[in-house]
């Protein structure tokens, strides 16, 4: 093979292709986390007191506590003071009502990265909530949407237009304190996108939301909130790009799911954002705490994502499954490439009775590439016949990166039924050598068995995603073996 | 969240007196413990002391002491059993030892060894069998490579204070292709006292190149009370050596029992393990396996069965270092009444460790509504070319089996005893000592639910 290695070399060495800066005034806070930045981006949002004190008492919060050590993953400290905690696109006058209003530097920012809104509203059936930095540009589809009563919006709108909704269940989830990063986002959340999906209404297209992160030195701090009232069901995408940066760039993004009775929510996510060069310099930070509550009998959620993005990933969406009946879901595709590293996995916490998740994560690792699967799947002792199916799957590739599996199973309850499995295998030779013998092309058999590890996680997402899934696995993988 | 942080408040006050007691207690028996004034082993004993105070008592801050909490023996002053004491004889013995099973035998009471209810008979030339306490004072330099050399004492506050109070145990040694055609049998029994007492054995078995061996370390109480057994066995399994290792720990259920056996394997070597605990309020069982060179292979199995207020937990680790290495392993655990069981299985595959085969299972079995099980296979893994997988599995009885039974007469508890033998008897079916097997699935059959009537069908 060693013939072939410069040319793997070649290709697993290909450019982030979405790496540019888009040159756009930016209001953007000084650098440093104090009460008075709090203070300043809740001023900045006008913002009602309730909102402020609630931020403050996170920061509070946050001060007592110490950046979680545990995880898989080594990087350099990182310094919170010197992170700009607000950065937003430059408004001429007080923000854009439509399409035309925004600016058009922003616009070609988004056709560059093939994600024309309008296109994607004539043709895919998307509404797009489009986060640029950290205020919601332009927000489609929002009539269409608003006939069924659903709310679509973002975050800042949604505590001007419906406090009592944001008051109740913000932080019901996730609250201020829960973790490291989690305290820090509820103290400094710059927007996100805000869903209320009211009692009996299925949601009648897929709700998406792409996240962007553009200003140098300026984390990231999404706050999503998905309320889904009884018996309502919606999907909701959420996908990633984010341009070439050598500083590393934190992303501390909270995500909250409430599923009341019969409700259900999936939430699909493709993560793509810069992973940083072959040495591992530049790349996102992408720490993030997602869970949802199934709070209601009946309830369903599901996660699905795609992680092949960031220099350190370290997401667990977990599911909290409280009402009896609740379904918890997760599936998962995490590639390392290069110095990536990812800790990344889920929590089913089972409560209710008769509640069951199913857990299916694919590992990939390439290169110097890190890839840890940790999960938790809890039976508290109320929890009678719950079960839960786990399978945890690495792919290696390359003497020089890294799997791991880290399952904690906790169970109180006999009637309980929980199977975990795991696996570890490689890109066989043969295999490789069965396809090309056939004339396919070695990139190709890779991508192809790679994509067939996945298969049992793609199939979860929707057909534009996977589609858009498929390909960033093949992006990020070519020619990886060697 | 209140509780848990008064309860870490607490800790460094209790920690602070209760690692001065153990240090006392060191100062006051330090000067004589065996073979003083010999370099290395003072050296050995002092790191032990010295990783002690740092350390103190685990806490379940430290990730490999999440769910067992060793509270109840840190309240306690535990005090080393100063004289030997013996009040009986063979037949008290008697239901401890393995009958028909022709071997050499070694008995120690609270960790001393007690030559009266020895039988250590004639072994093959070129192997040599005696107390720890005896291989220090006379052949240090025997012990010198291999004695502290793998069971690192500052690995936790209980390895600190087995090196630190290093005094007596078992030793076996044997020399190039030295073949043992009798196992070995050492006799752990705890009298305990009126005030809690501790001991802390030490064992180590050298099978030198080509050699083969079988050794059964047991573990029982005579008498009823609180005392902790707290011993260390090193095995050192040299080039192509075979080792058995058994290890059937049938304490008191007022007795806490931690153990960490620790085995450095050579080139093409094989270890097989096997672990039993049946008894204990708290025991606490760590297996390491460093798989140091190519080719070794190592299996590790294990039983337990807890009852009442038990907690019992098994950390296995295999450290795959070298290519070619094999790991298997497999735990069955069995919870009753409001016991909890804890499995931490750890398989660490090492950059360069290419063709490594390692199996994991952990199946667990609810038997009360009370009873709760944690288990964690880890898997890490830093080379490409290996076969490496883990299962584990918590549930309770099948009701099709319970049912089938049932449809056939079997009365609903006699199922369940039965299904429950048949569980664990898959694990002590893998024991290759015919008599050790024997024993155990007497054993069982006392514990299984409706015992009286299982015992009649099998």
């Amino acid at each position: 093979m060693a013939a072939s290695t410069d040319h793997v070399e070649d290709l697993v060495g290909k450019e982030y292709e979405h790496g540019f800066v888009t040159d756009i005034e930016a209001e953007t806070a000084p650098p440093g986390l104090s009460e008075d930045v709090v203070r300043f981006i809740s001023a900045k949002k006008d913002e009602p007191q309730w909102m402020l004190d609630w931020r403050l008492k996170a920061y509070e919060h946050w001060l007592t506590m110490q950046e979680p050590r545990w995880a898989h993953v080594h990087h350099q400290a990182i310094d919170y003071q010197a992170i700009s905690y607000y950065s937003a696109p430059k408004t001429k006058d007080d923000g854009p009502k439509s399409l035309d209003e925004v600016d058009p530097k922003l616009l070609e920012t988004y056709a560059k990265l093939g994600i024309p809104l309008e296109e994607q509203k004539a043709l895919a059936g998307v509404a797009v909530d489009a986060v640029f930095d950290s205020v919601s540009v332009a927000t489609t589809f929002k009539d269409k949407l608003a006939q069924h009563g659903i709310v679509f919006c973002s975050m800042s709108e949604a505590i001007k237009n419906h406090p009592d909704l944001v008051q109740r269940y913000l932080g019901s989830v996730v609250p201020q304190g829960d973790n490291f990063f989690a305290a820090l986002n509820s103290a400094v959340f710059s927007d996100g996108s805000f869903v209320y999906v009211p009692a009996g209404v299925r949601c009648p297209m897929e709700l998406s939301t792409y996240f962007r992160i553009n200003a140098s030195k300026t984390g990231q701090f999404e706050r999503t909130l998905i309320i889904v009232d009884e018996g309502a069901y919606v999907s909701y995408l959420e996908g990633c790009t984010a341009p070439m940066r050598d500083e590393n760039q934190l992303h501390a993004a909270v995500v909250e799911l409430v599923a009341l009775k019969d409700a259900e929510i999936k939430y699909s996510t493709v993560q793509n954002w810069y992973p940083g060069d072959e040495e591992g310099r530049g790349g996102i930070y992408n720490f993030v705490t997602k869970r949802g509550d199934c709070r209601g009998d009946n309830s369903k959620i599901s996660w699905t994502q795609v992680e092949t993005g960031s220099a350190i990933t370290w997401k667990y969406p977990s599911c909290i499954l409280r009402g009896d009946n609740s379904v918890g879901q997760f599936y998962s595709v995490a590639l390392t490439n290069n110095r990536q590293q990812a800790d990344t996995g889920t929590k089913m916490i089972h409560i209710g009775k008769n509640t069951s998740s199913t857990i299916v994560s694919k590992g990939i690792s390439a290169g110097h590439g890190q890839n840890a699967y940790r999960g938790l799947v809890k039976f508290a002792k109320g929890a009678e016949n719950a079960r839960n199916y786990s399978q945890c799957d690495s792919l290696l590739m390359g003497d020089k990166c890294g799997a791991h599996t880290f399952p904690y199973i906790e169970v109180s309850n006999p009637t309980a039924k929980v199977e975990h499995e795991a696996s570890t295998s490689k890109i066989g030779e043969d295999q490789l050598f069965y396809c090309m013998q056939r004339g396919i092309s070695e990139e190709d058999a890779v991508s192809m068995i790679v994509n067939g590890f996945c298969k049992e996680v793609m199939k979860e997402l929707p057909m534009e995603f996977a589609v858009e899934a498929q390909k960033l696995l093949g992006i990020s993988l070519e020619g990886a073996v060697g | 969240m209140s509780g848990q942080s008064t309860s870490v408040a607490q800790t460094p006050a209790m920690s602070a007196s209760v690692v001065d007691h153990y240090l006392s207690e060191h100062a006051a028996v330090g000067p004589t413990l065996p073979a003083l004034g010999v370099a290395w082993i003072d050296g050995l004993r002092r790191e032990g002391r010295d990783a002690f105070a740092k350390l103190g008592f685990p806490t379940p801050r430290d990730e490999a002491w999440k769910y067992t909490r060793v509270a109840p023996i840190e309240k306690r002053a535990f005090r080393l059993q100063g004289e030997l004491c013996i009040g009986f004889d063979e037949d008290d013995i008697a239901p401890f030892l393995l009958p028909t099973l022709a071997c050499h035998r070694l008995v120690f009471v609270n960790g001393r060894y007690a030559p009266p209810l020895s039988k250590p008979g004639k072994l093959s030339p070129g192997a040599r069998l005696m107390s720890m306490d005896r291989a220090l004072r006379e052949h240090a330099d025997l012990l010198e490579s291999h004695l502290g050399r793998h069971a690192d004492p500052s690995a936790n506050g209980f390895t600190a204070l087995n090196a630190a109070f290093m005094a007596d145990g078992a030793c076996l040694i044997l020399g190039a292709r030295t073949r043992l055609e009798k196992p070995v049998h050492l006799v752990f029994l705890s009298i305990p006292q009126e005030e809690p007492v501790v001991a802390h054995p030490r064992n180590l078995v050298v099978a030198g190149e080509g050699s083969q061996a079988q050794v059964i370390e047991s573990y029982a109480s005579l008498g009823t009370g609180t005392y902790w057994t707290n011993v260390v066995t090193e095995l050192v399994v040299g080039e192509n050596a075979t080792l058995d290792h058994y290890r059937i720990q049938e304490e008191h259920t007022r007795a806490f029992h931690v153990a960490t056996l620790q085995a450095h394997q050579a080139r093409d070597s094989r270890l097989r393990s096997h672990s039993v605990s049946f008894g204990a309020q708290l025991a606490r069982n760590d297996i390491n396996a460093q798989l140091d060179a190519e080719g070794s292979e190592c299996v590790l199995n294990g039983l337990f069965m807890a009852d009442g207020r038990q907690h019992v937990d098994f950390h296995t680790t295999v450290e795959h270092a070298r290519p070619h290495g094999s790991s298997q392993e497999y735990f069955k655990g069995i919870l009753d009444g409001r016991s909890r069981g804890v499995f931490n299985g750890r398989v660490h595959v090492h950059p360069g460790a290419q063709k490594t085969d390692a199996m994991q299972s952990n199946r667990n079995l609810l038997l009360s509504k009370d009873a709760e099980v944690d288990t964690k296979p880890e898997l890490e893994i830093y080379a490409d070319d290996v076969k490496c997988s883990h299962g584990a599995t918590v549930g309770q009885l099948d009701p099709d089996m319970l049912f089938y039974l049932r449809a056939r007469g079997i009365d609903g508890a006699t199922a369940r005893g039965l299904l429950t033998y048949g569980f664990a008897q898959d694990v002590i079916d893998r024991m290759p000592i015919p008599q050790v097997r024997e024993r155990l699935s007497h054993t069982l059959l006392t514990r299984v639910p409706d015992a009286e009537h299982v015992k009649g069908m099998v």
